[in-house]
């Protein structure tokens, strides 16, 4: 994994291709939108998405902890598909994640899918957090003029482009020098389109987009709309 | 034998003679012998195959019969209607107390269940809707007295997952009615043998007896070759290209001069540009017409009535007409691009004049200098009668895995009496048991992966061993997915405020963006967005229109043809036949590099504007070819030549890098198939579609829920993430065994590449030249228009980002250009030359 490095505020950071963000001086890892337990819930709806959606998640979630070796996490909000989520979740995947934040000092903030994280879900709790030149909240705040930087998830931003006659659409981190929003962490995820104006409206003056590939993030520049 | 002389005075009456093959027909069904009859077109074919059953009722009174006499099957529904409409002539004028009906897809219910409860004398179906039959508990009452069983069109089925499911319905009808007869019709086989073991219980092809008719006058094939005259309406040769646009002014006056034609294309996406520019030059407006798969049902019929009723001078159309109702007024076909198959262009050189006596006549229209070559090598085998079918391959596990559900929908089944059934159809006859219980496991209840969902559950198990179907819903879900065609996914096109167009794929729909125009039904159409599951367009025109583009249209040329053309180029005395422009071509060839030979592998290598080429002249077709440009970039990638892409046609491939290749025979080894294949299994999207597929055939996904229409879309994403669930936690699951069998041939075409590696073996050649060589032009010319269809994904945005990047290298403050493809654009790059990796990934921080 070749992570790619951003400055933002003065501080140094790491875009991870696994969707996370690492702050090296921080120690902190970053992650959006893990969306655990989506396959269950689709599932009671008569969808047909297959159960392995958490497992996968949280390997990554490991993997990129393991990777990176951080003394904080933090999960900017919808980290469950919904309020059932941590009851549904697998044992073994419930000891895993107790595990994790065990070793790690581990921070959830709400988000609009998971307003009351379930009280059993070990680590602490909040719905806005901020550390050095940054303000994390779940959802993108439409005024931008505090003195801050604004980090969040919630739109789960994907950008397309066509290359060689090929629609090639990822995931993606998207940001100016007032905010980036990180892409979906989790396994099944679908996601908006950077050129959305709602995603498009929080960048007036252009952005630079960051596409997660396997191994790699590719870097462009996008002008303003 | 003599016909009964209720049927010999029918024959007199009407002044004709039954012919030769008709008798014998009717004296093997007096035996009870099965029997394949291949008779030209025009030849009495259809009634050679109800003769025998005719003449069995005209000799049973109505109140002794029970139940179907006769089951007869047909590839489309159209055929089954028109066959009734042709049976019913000698049925009126013999007086014969028989009942017909055609029983499909569209039926009405009200006639399903008048035919259920008095079943007719004759059945007139299609696969899906027996196998619908056959899944009800009262086939047995239905069937059990059947007589005769005929499979009009067979070449059409077999050697497909229609033919496989077929057999597997065969095999159950033997076992209700044993005494039944099989009986096989065709105008076109390459190999009978072949086709007699798919047709023959237990696949015996000598249960099955040879009815070869008298062969009809041969086929007159001319090519039309360009005068090279500026002036003339002729056009020049081009060097690259298939969509033969150049020729639109040829073909119109071979219209003009001929009553009807059918002029013939190779994809939906050149049949509108060859519509189009047909009628940007018919000044009398010859009343031309369009067909393809996907013009809406009723434009389509109101084409085919016009036509039927001679009101039409020519229909451009697709595969859409290579099989259907016979015109008998056609004069003439044209086959506008090269015909790629022998067999297909059989088949539709079949669909002009239905004279026994006179021939048929064809004009193939090559759209290029390779084109030449393979419309001259179909030429030759045309007259040679050497047509190329599908090689014999196992029947697909998930075609099983549906017919096993639906067996035991009719009722349940021990695994070891269905099994032994099973094994009598053609097609499985060599099913090893492990298999089948593999099979027979996924549909009780989805396989090790997917057991914990409920929703895979499917059969339970009696005290007895007997396997039930779990309950009505599946019963239910069974019925509304039968059958083993998948449809790309497609989205309706609808004018705002009008009706539907048709449809197109969504993988085209899904690259539109508003404002964006294209051509569909022979109109400029404009994109205006999607809306309720279905394009919204406005007529009107833009700069440059897009063409719809069908993935799954294209037919690769087969290895029969590919084997001629290379017998061509190699061949000198077989030139003089080839025009002077492709001549001198193929001679400029043998003086810079050399021609390919006969067999082995030539490989060429250049440098050109900075970047070292490689072309090998393969031959394997395009499918196969796609697949194999993405093994040889990943080699090339390996061998530190640093690939920046490649281009295939169905003759040539080519792949341009940073650094110069050298090690040539190691790049073409045999092992590409090892290593290089697994990485590409998990990245193809090619096989994501190949499993999609197979999913929905063996019932994984519904096509259609009860409750809602689902839509393509939905459903490939969910079968992608099932894939990879698979590969990942069941790695040897039936359904990707399935589909790593598909993808042997089709679009992926891996046995074919695997043939082509064992020639590279016994005879590489390389040729490293100092400039491109005469017959490497074409592929050259495709580069940047031909998309890169197997390309990773990331290698194609490392290649945009990288490109943008040097596009734009010093660091500027100024505003930029936009690049205009996609709104994005590279901004300064802060790039320390210390850093510079071969990758151009020098901005990252390396941490793996």
């Amino acid at each position: 994994m070749n992570t790619a490095p951003l400055v933002l505020g003065g501080a140094r950071l790491l875009l991870d291709p696994s969707g996370a963000l690492f702050w090296p001086e921080e120690s902190l890892l970053v992650v959006a939108d893990l969306h655990l337990e989506k396959g269950t819930a689709f599932d009671r709806h008569g969808l047909i998405l297959p159960p392995w959606d958490s497992v996968e998640t949280l390997a990554a979630l490991e993997d990129a902890i393991e990777r990176h070796a951080p003394a904080r996490l933090l999960a900017l909000g919808d980290s469950f598909h919904d309020a059932g989520g941590w009851a549904r979740l697998d044992r073994v995947l419930k000891a895993r994640l107790l595990a994790i934040a065990a070793r790690i000092e581990t921070v959830w903030l709400s988000g609009n899918h998971d307003p009351e994280p379930d009280p059993e879900l070990p680590g602490h709790r909040a719905t806005i957090a901020s550390r050095g030149p940054f303000v994390f909240r779940h959802e993108a705040s439409a005024d931008r003029t505090g003195e801050q930087i604004e980090i969040s998830g919630h739109f789960h931003p994907k950008a397309r482009m066509r290359l060689r006659g090929q629609l090639i659409a990822r995931a993606c981190f998207i940001t100016d020098e007032r905010r980036l929003i990180l892409p979906a962490f989790g396994a099944y995820t679908g996601g908006l389109d950077v050129s959305d104006p709602t995603i498009a409206g929080l960048f007036p003056r252009g952005t630079t987009i960051f596409m997660r590939g396997r191994h790699n993030i590719y870097r462009f520049e996008r002008a303003a709309a | 034998m003599t016909l009964p002389a209720l049927f010999s005075t029918w024959f007199t009456a009407n002044g004709w003679h039954p012919y030769p093959h008709q008798i014998e027909m009717a004296a093997l069904a007096r035996k009870g012998q099965s029997a394949l009859l291949i008779a030209p077109t025009g030849g009495g074919k259809t009634l050679a195959g109800f003769l025998p059953s005719l003449i069995e009722l005209s000799e049973t009174p109505p109140e002794q019969r029970r139940g179907i006499h006769t089951v007869y099957i047909s590839p489309l529904k159209a055929l089954t209607a028109d066959i009734a409409r042709t049976l019913s002539r000698p049925v009126a004028e013999m007086d014969l107390p028989v009942r017909i009906e055609s029983r499909t897809g569209d039926t009405s219910a009200a006639a399903r269940a008048r035919q259920r409860a008095a079943p007719p004398d004759i059945l007139l179906t299609t696969p899906e809707s027996l196998a619908l039959m056959l899944s009800w508990p009262d086939s047995p009452a239905l069937f059990g007295n059947m007589r005769a069983v005929v499979i009009d069109e067979i070449h059409a089925l077999y050697g497909t997952k229609r033919g496989d499911h077929l057999a597997l319905c065969l095999a159950r009808l033997s076992r209700l009615a044993p005494q039944a007869r099989r009986t096989g019709l065709s105008a076109t086989i390459a190999d009978p043998a072949t086709v007699a073991a798919f047709l023959a219980p237990g696949g015996e092809a000598r249960r099955v007896r040879l009815v070869q008719a008298r062969a009809g006058a041969p086929p007159d094939v001319r090519t039309l070759i360009p005068s090279g005259m500026a002036d003339s309406e002729d056009w020049y040769l081009p060097w690259a290209g298939h969509m033969g646009v150049n020729a639109a002014q040829a073909v119109l006056s071979r219209i003009r001069a001929a009553g009807m034609s059918i002029v013939f294309v190779n994809t939906r996406a050149q049949a509108e540009l060859i519509f189009q520019a047909l009628w940007r030059i018919n000044d009398e407006t010859l009343p031309i017409a369009l067909h393809h798969g996907s013009l809406e049902i009723e434009q389509r019929s109101r084409v085919e009535t016009a036509m039927a009723e001679g009101k039409l001078r020519a229909i451009v159309a697709t595969a859409s007409l290579d099989l259907g109702i016979d015109w008998a007024g056609v004069d003439q076909i044209l086959q506008i691009g090269a015909p790629k198959s022998v067999s297909r262009l059989m088949q539709r050189i079949g669909r002009a004049n239905h004279r026994l006596d006179e021939p048929s006549r064809a004009l193939l229209v090559p759209a290029s200098r390779f084109e030449v070559l393979e419309c001259e090598a179909a030429r030759q085998a045309v007259a040679a009668g050497d047509l190329d079918g599908p090689a014999p391959r196992p029947g697909g596990l998930d075609v099983l895995a549906q017919h096993v559900l639906g067996m035991a929908c009719a009722a349940p089944f021990t695994a070891d009496v269905l099994y032994a059934e099973i094994t009598s159809a053609g097609p499985y006859a060599a099913l090893a048991r492990a298999d089948f219980d593999d099979v027979l496991a996924y549909v009780e209840h989805g396989g090790y992966a997917l057991r914990a969902y409920d929703r895979h559950r499917r059969l339970v198990i009696d005290s007895l061993g007997q396997y039930w179907v779990r309950n009505e819903q599946v019963v239910r879900q069974y019925r509304m997915n039968i059958g083993t065609i998948v449809e790309a996914p497609m989205l309706r096109i609808r004018l705002r405020g009008g009706p539907v167009l048709g449809e197109v794929e969504e993988y085209f729909a899904n690259q539109l963006t508003e404002g964006d125009s294209f051509v569909f039904g022979g109109e400029q159409l404009v994109f205006l967005g999607i809306r309720d599951m279905a394009i919204e367009v406005a007529r009107g025109s833009g700069d440059r229109p897009k063409i719809p583009v069908y993935g799954g249209s294209w037919m690769a040329i087969t290895s029969n043809l590919a084997r001629r053309v290379r017998a061509l180029l190699h061949d000198k005395r077989a030139w003089p036949t080839l025009p002077d422009p492709v001549r001198e071509w193929l001679a400029a060839q043998a003086r810079r590099s050399e021609l390919p030979g006969e067999g082995g592998l030539l490989v060429e290598t250049f440098p050109r504007h900075g970047h070292w080429h490689l072309v090998a002249y393969t031959f394997e077709g395009r499918n196969a070819h796609q697949t194999l440009g993405l093994l040889l970039t990943r080699r090339l990638e390996r061998a530190g030549c640093g690939p920046l892409g490649f281009v295939a046609t169905d003759y040539v491939i080519a792949c341009w890098c940073l650094r110069e290749p050298t090690d040539i025979a190691e790049l073409f080894s045999e092992d590409m198939l090892g290593e290089d294949l697994d990485d590409w299994m998990a990245e193809s999207s090619l096989l994501r579609r190949t499993f999609r597929n197979v999913a929905i055939i063996a019932g994984l996904v519904d096509r259609d829920l009860p409750s809602r229409r689902k839509t393509g879309r939905q459903i490939t994403v969910s079968t992608d993430l099932l894939y990879d669930v698979l590969r990942k936690h069941q790695p040897d699951h039936i359904l990707l065994r399935a589909t790593w069998a598909d993808a042997a041939s089709g679009l992926t075409d891996l046995s074919r590449i695997a043939a082509m590696l064992r020639r590279a073996r016994e005879g590489l050649v390389h040729r490293r030249l100092d400039h491109i060589s005469p017959l490497a032009v074409p592929i050259m010319l495709e580069m940047g228009r031909e998309r890169v269809g197997g390309m990773a994904e990331d290698e194609l945005l490392a290649e945009a980002e990288m490109l943008m990047a040097e596009a734009i290298a010093p660091a500027t403050n100024e505003p930029l250009p936009d690049t205009g493809h996609s709104g994005y654009r590279s901004r300064e790059r802060r790039r320390p030359p210390a850093d510079r990796t071969a990758g151009g990934r020098a901005d990252r921080a390396n941490r793996s």
